[in-house]
């Protein structure tokens, strides 16, 4: 019965693992001027590619990046989708359904696309943005500057991704029972009284799973950024970790340090992802047993 | 991707503009005697498929069959995959200069210097350093190339009362002329984004990146020459007479089109990119030869390609005989100029094909005649194996310096990819000097 599910797995998740791992201990070396024939063979290379990669001041700099990025992206996103959520929930809403489909269909726009469009509007000689705020008289930062791309990225990102989140803090909010406000209503509670003393606790499972799907996303960010990255100086080719893994891979035609990097990209989102969760839930689960 | 749009572009203005194709008898001359022979050809100029055509109703005997690939980046990928796995590609290939020395290097390629004669004569000393890669061997027969010039804004320049500029000097006066007369108009920007433009100034200013000496290659990327080339855009970028932002974003196109980017360091392909780009602006801009440093006249190039043998080929004296036929007689020259748009490598071929001017060009009959003088003057230029590291470091180095508006930065980036190019030649074992 399990047959299936096990073939596919060793097939397509299984053998490229382990061909990455193996070409994350090879090389190749060159001989001389490196043209002809057998002047190139793939050789073992022990840690070499991973001392490589952890030793390169721009992985670093790269992992830097996405950390402040996602210090920047977590909180907002979350933050939001909550907010959202709580007042699709709230008996005064009006037009809910118009407004959880208007902030869920972005999240149905591909990051590719939606960082084309983007980028027109950063763009301040094609931006309608700046022509509006130009002739109101008022100057505009220019968000592809060094200084405020990490938010134009970040913008882009919180665009696609609320969506996702509140429907998935909203759905676990329509299946709390009524009667449970119903008894905070008849108790004297206001609104949001009820928000923040029933409706978060509920949630927070729900908050812990989307904060997680939002930390894997933000270690692996890369479809921003690399569609950005010919309209401006600020980005580098190894901006993030994945487009880094990118390069190496195709720009550099160095295969194996780019199996290295994603294995410790890889071995790192699991540990993060891991310790969060162990943190996260003893807090959260903890004081209820 | 963007020599793709560019071939492409070119080629609508190739097609407009050249409404007779020269219809030579065909050559009589039998290939050698072989007996049938089959075979491929990746390529991804358009419509070159109909100059195979030619060749195959002349000469039963090889019969060329062509595989329409996506670019010039994917066909390398998909070679060194078939290359590495020891069967699967294709007789001949169509292949960028720049990517010869990494197709060499992973001895993807056949040295056909022995089958192909005596080639050099018809074709400029840059682009012949291309495919040989300045030794004896033959790598490659060079298809087409893009000699650079100088576009610029006839009627601007003639409204500020401002000369054409002849010298590199005259070129930095006028920039900052034409940026005092509006504090948005640019002569030119500094694009990080292009690796092969800058290293086509750097050819022009008379230096090559690579060289082989003996068993080892030599990196010279930090010259004395590129140095000065770098220093003099960092010194406009300092002082704002040039914009720098990169080429090929919307906000570059749309300054072509309204008049804010005056003028345009580019190449022979560029009325192609121009009237897809900045279509109000036909018949306002002309060509001239690039801004010169002292010394001779001299040019660089960006883009081009050549035609190569594969080194799994198994019948490379047809595959040679084809390669030289296409990119040397009179009557495929003229295919691939009418059908693909190029601008051919071969000199003699090149001035006999191309007579009418770009349709973008009307105001410039001439612009075929200032580009056969300009092709003459292409400098030489060795690639290295590791174009690719060197490219993108480029992209990463010079962004920085583009962003910190440094003279200083300019240098700095400079020194950084010089470094990064040959430390990684060191790391993957090659001799270096």
């Amino acid at each position: 019965m399990l047959a299936p599910g096990i073939v596919l797995f060793a097939v397509f998740m299984a053998a490229p693992i382990l061909y990455t791992l193996y070409l994350s201990f090879q090389r190749v070396e060159v001989s001389g001027l490196g043209l002809g024939s057998g002047a190139r063979k793939q050789v073992f290379a022990g840690l070499d590619n991973y001392a490589a990669a952890l030793g390169d001041p721009e992985f670093g700099a790269s992992v830097g990046r996405v950390l402040t990025y996602g210090a920047i992206l977590i909180p907002c996103m979350l933050g939001l989708a909550l907010l959202f959520a709580l007042l699709l929930d709230s008996r005064r809403s009006r037009a809910t359904t118009f407004s959880r489909v208007a902030i869920f269909l972005p999240y149905a726009v591909p990051a590719v696309i939606s960082s084309l469009l983007w980028g027109f509007l950063y763009l301040p000689s094609v931006s309608p943005f700046y022509y509006l705020t130009e002739r109101l008289g008022i100057e505009m930062p220019q968000i592809l500057s060094s200084q405020l791309i990490m938010f134009g990225i970040a913008n882009i990102a919180l665009w696609g991704g609320v969506g996702f989140n509140m429907i998935v803090i909203y759905t676990s909010l329509k299946a709390v029972p009524n009667d449970i406000y119903e008894a905070a209503r008849l108790d004297g509670a206001s609104e949001t009284q009820i928000a923040l003393r029933i409706k978060i606790p509920i949630v927070t499972p729900s908050l812990i799973m989307t904060a997680l799907f939002s930390i894997v996303a933000t270690l692996q960010v890369f479809a921003e950024p690399t569609t950005l990255r010919p309209l401006t100086n600020t980005l580098s080719t190894s901006w993030t970790p994945l487009m880094k893994v990118y390069r190496d891979a195709f720009t550099r035609d160095d295969i194996y340090s780019a199996a290295a990097s994603s294995i410790v990209i890889a071995a790192a989102t699991l540990l993060i992802s891991f310790v969060f969760l162990r943190v996260v839930q003893k807090r959260a689960f903890g004081q209820e047993d | 991707m963007r020599s793709i749009l560019r071939v492409g572009a070119m080629a609508t203005v190739a097609a407009t503009a050249l409404l007779t194709a020269g219809c030579s008898s065909p050559a009589a001359d039998e290939p050698a005697a072989e007996g049938p022979v089959e075979l491929s050809f990746w390529a991804w100029a358009p419509n070159i498929e109909k100059v195979v055509e030619l060749w195959n109703e002349e000469n039963p005997d090889i019969k060329v069959t062509v595989s329409k690939q996506d670019g010039g980046d994917p066909a390398i990928t998909k070679l060194l995959t078939a290359i590495n796995a020891g069967s699967g590609a294709p007789d001949l290939i169509q292949a960028e200069y720049q990517k010869i020395p990494t197709l060499v290097a992973s001895d993807a390629l056949a040295d056909i210097s022995a089958d192909a004669g005596d080639l050099e004569e018809k074709f400029p000393e840059g682009v012949w350093d291309s495919v040989t890669l300045g030794g004896d061997a033959l790598y490659a027969v060079p298809q087409d190339s893009g000699p650079m010039m100088f576009y610029y804004r006839e009627d601007i320049l003639k409204e500020l009362g401002l000369e054409v500029p002849t010298t590199w000097e005259e070129y930095a006066d006028v920039a900052r002329a034409v940026h005092a007369s509006d504090p948005k108009r640019y002569l030119g920007t500094f694009s990080a984004n292009d690796a092969g433009w800058f290293a086509g100034m750097a050819q022009q200013a008379g230096t090559s990146w690579w060289s082989i000496d003996g068993d080892s290659w030599g990196v010279d990327i930090d010259s004395e020459a590129t140095e000065k080339v770098a220093s003099f855009w960092g010194g406009l970028v300092e002082e704002g007479a040039i914009d720098n932002k990169p080429m090929y974003t919307p906000e570059w196109n749309a300054g072509l089109n309204d008049g804010s980017q005056v003028g345009w360091l580019s190449a022979v392909w560029a009325p192609g990119v121009l009237s897809g780009n900045a279509a109000d602006t036909a018949g306002l801009w002309k060509a001239a030869p690039m801004p010169q440093w002292e010394g001779e006249d001299a040019t660089g190039n960006w883009g081009g390609s050549s035609t190569a043998v594969t080194s799994q080929s198994e019948h490379a004296a047809a595959a040679t005989e084809f390669a030289t036929w296409m990119n040397t007689d009179p009557e495929a020259v003229q295919a691939l100029v009418t059908e693909s748009g190029i601008y051919p490598a071969a000199s003699d071929e090149a001035e006999a094909s191309l007579s009418t001017a770009p349709e973008f060009f009307s105001n410039q009959p001439d612009f075929y005649d200032v580009a056969a003088d300009v092709a003459q003057t292409v400098s030489p230029f060795t690639y290295g194996p590791n174009v690719n590291v060197a490219f993108s470091a480029y992209n990463d180095e010079f962004a920085k310096a583009a962003d910190a508006k440094t003279e200083s930065a300019f240098v700095d980036a400079l020194q950084a990819m010089q470094e990064i190019t040959v430390t990684d030649l060191e790391d993957n074992g090659f001799n270096v000097k």
